[in-house]
């Protein structure tokens, strides 16, 4: 280690070891967790309940739509599905609902649909703009009746992370949103697998990590404690992300 | 005996009496504590900044930018040290919450601060710079001055000088609100609330290049800022922001 960078070693060590030391504290978290309360209250209280996302034009498309997360869910079901083209895929709406319902892709694909052109951002950055095609959220919960001691919707994916299955959840503000949608299309074309064929979430207010990909189950719930970690999210219960993306 | 001139016996040379420390009040209180505040957070927000930029080290101009666009910068790997990150190993999680967190202390210092000092005038007395001080020919004396590490004495050295306001009111003005607003505006969100947002900047990874470019520039400002407190003298420049009292260097020290 040559001395210039002995020195910076040294002297961002003292700080920087207490802003580790600081980072590990449950008190210090709670504090920075409570200032990520205050944000989503904030952007909720600036932001009318039906404020769109901007939609943009053909133009603005991204040449290339970068896929993340899972690009080609490993399990031998979603293979056998994939083989026949989805045609036997189903999406189940079930929980705090007055009708449950499984709905066959190709009945979800028959529906009422929305086209919007907007943009998707990931957590770490990036930003990619596609058209998707899909069926309003709203109108699916309205149709299965959803109770009113429902506080979230919660979105089961054919996914796994090793061994856990990739989840998502959002409140009722985001999901009676006319944006919010289940898509089964991508670009004027069925979605394709690495995108979340057959069936995924666009929630068009928040991050990347919320738009669940290969959806198979859609749960009503009054909360989420009950659910795999408790945190409404793949991501949030393994990488500490926060419920809400709003930012 | 003509009178001569008696000649003294020489006498010990007496040094001409000190002039009398003078002690001016130079920094009020909303100035300190804005700038300690600063000082905390600006430093957070720079350390968990490039832990995020680590998560995704492309900026991109335009609406949209991933890894199959044309990006400006681009690192491979994670480019920011361990030593100059917040926290020190990869944590995009954890760097988001503090980076969020210090965020409020920011803007909210940032916006109680600016209006102090318009309604104290503080801005208008002490920052705005003068007709006479933005002529060319003066602003390239003073960096002459500056090069030469000669700093003003007595009542100028009260005042800010020319090259002290365009960076107090480039970093108050400019740099620090542009940082908040292109912050705001990589928060799909904000940019629903507020979609005129997009529109300013041109698209959220413009923003998103601009906030990288603000915060380069403001730790040039935050290194050049140090270096001439050092240069001026460490210890009365950083006890008057402590305790808003400056010993004025006497006209005609050679500092």
């Amino acid at each position: 280690m040559d001395r210039r960078r002995f020195i910076a070693t040294g002297a961002s060590g003292l700080l920087l070891g207490g802003c580790d030391r600081l980072n590990n504290s449950p008190g210090f978290r709670g504090l920075l967790r409570s200032a990520e309360k205050l944000t989503m209250a904030s952007q909720r209280l600036i932001s009318p309940r039906d404020a769109l996302a901007r939609e943009y034009g053909e133009a603005d498309l991204s040449p290339i739509f970068r896929s993340n997360g899972t690009a080609r869910p490993g399990t031998a079901e979603y293979a056998r599905h994939a083989a026949e083209q989805f045609a036997n895929w189903r999406l189940t709406i079930d929980g705090l609902v007055a009708r449950p319902l499984s709905i066959p892709l190709r009945t979800l694909r028959s529906l009422p649909h929305r086209v919007q052109i907007t943009r998707h951002d990931c957590v770490e950055g990036w930003s990619a703009i596609g058209k998707w095609h899909g069926v309003q959220l709203w109108r699916l919960l309205q149709h299965a009746g959803l109770s009113s001691r429902a506080n979230y919707i919660v979105f089961h994916c054919a996914d796994r992370f090793g061994d856990k299955p990739y989840y998502e959840s959002i409140d009722l503000v985001d999901a009676f949103h006319p944006q919010t949608l289940i898509a089964w299309g991508m670009n004027g074309h069925l979605l394709p697998i690495p995108n979340g064929a057959p069936l995924r979430l666009r929630v068009e207010r928040q991050l990347g990590y919320k738009q669940a990909k290969y959806i198979q189950r859609i749960e009503a719930v009054d909360n989420l404690a009950g659910i795999y970690g408790g945190k409404g999210g793949y991501w949030e219960d393994n990488a500490d992300y926060e419920w809400y993306a709003g930012i | 005996m003509d009178d001569a001139p008696v000649i003294d016996e020489p006498i010990e040379a007496e040094p001409p009496p000190a002039p009398p420390r003078r002690i001016a009040y130079r920094h009020r209180l909303p100035t300190r504590l804005w700038h300690w505040v600063n000082a905390l957070t600006v430093f957070v927000m720079l350390m968990s900044g490039l832990m995020i930029f680590n998560a995704h080290p492309h900026l991109y101009w335009g609406k949209f930018g991933a890894n199959f666009d044309h990006g400006w910068l681009s690192f491979h790997g994670r480019p920011m040290p361990g030593w100059a990150t917040i926290p020190s190993t990869y944590n995009l999680a954890a760097a988001r919450r503090w980076h969020f967190a210090f965020a409020w202390l920011l803007s909210i210092s940032l916006l109680i601060f600016l209006l102090a000092s318009l309604i104290n005038r503080h801005a208008q007395r002490d920052l705005a710079p003068s007709r006479d001080e933005v002529r060319p020919s003066h602003i390239w004396h003073d960096i002459q001055e500056h090069a030469r590490l000669r700093f003003p004495t007595g009542d100028a050295a009260l005042r800010y000088n020319i090259l002290q306001k365009l960076s107090y009111v480039a970093v108050i003005f400019v740099l620090l609100p542009l940082m908040v607003l292109t912050g705001l505006t990589m928060s799909p969100a904000m940019d629903a609330a507020w979609p005129w947002l997009l529109d300013l900047f041109g698209g959220r990874q413009s923003a998103r290049s601009i906030h990288f470019i603000c915060a380069a520039l403001l730790l040039g400002f935050i290194l050049v800022h140090l270096i001439m407190v050092l240069l001026a003298g460490p210890i009365n420049e950083i006890g008057s922001m402590i305790t808003g009292r400056f010993r004025v260097p006497p006209d005609g020290s050679a500092s």
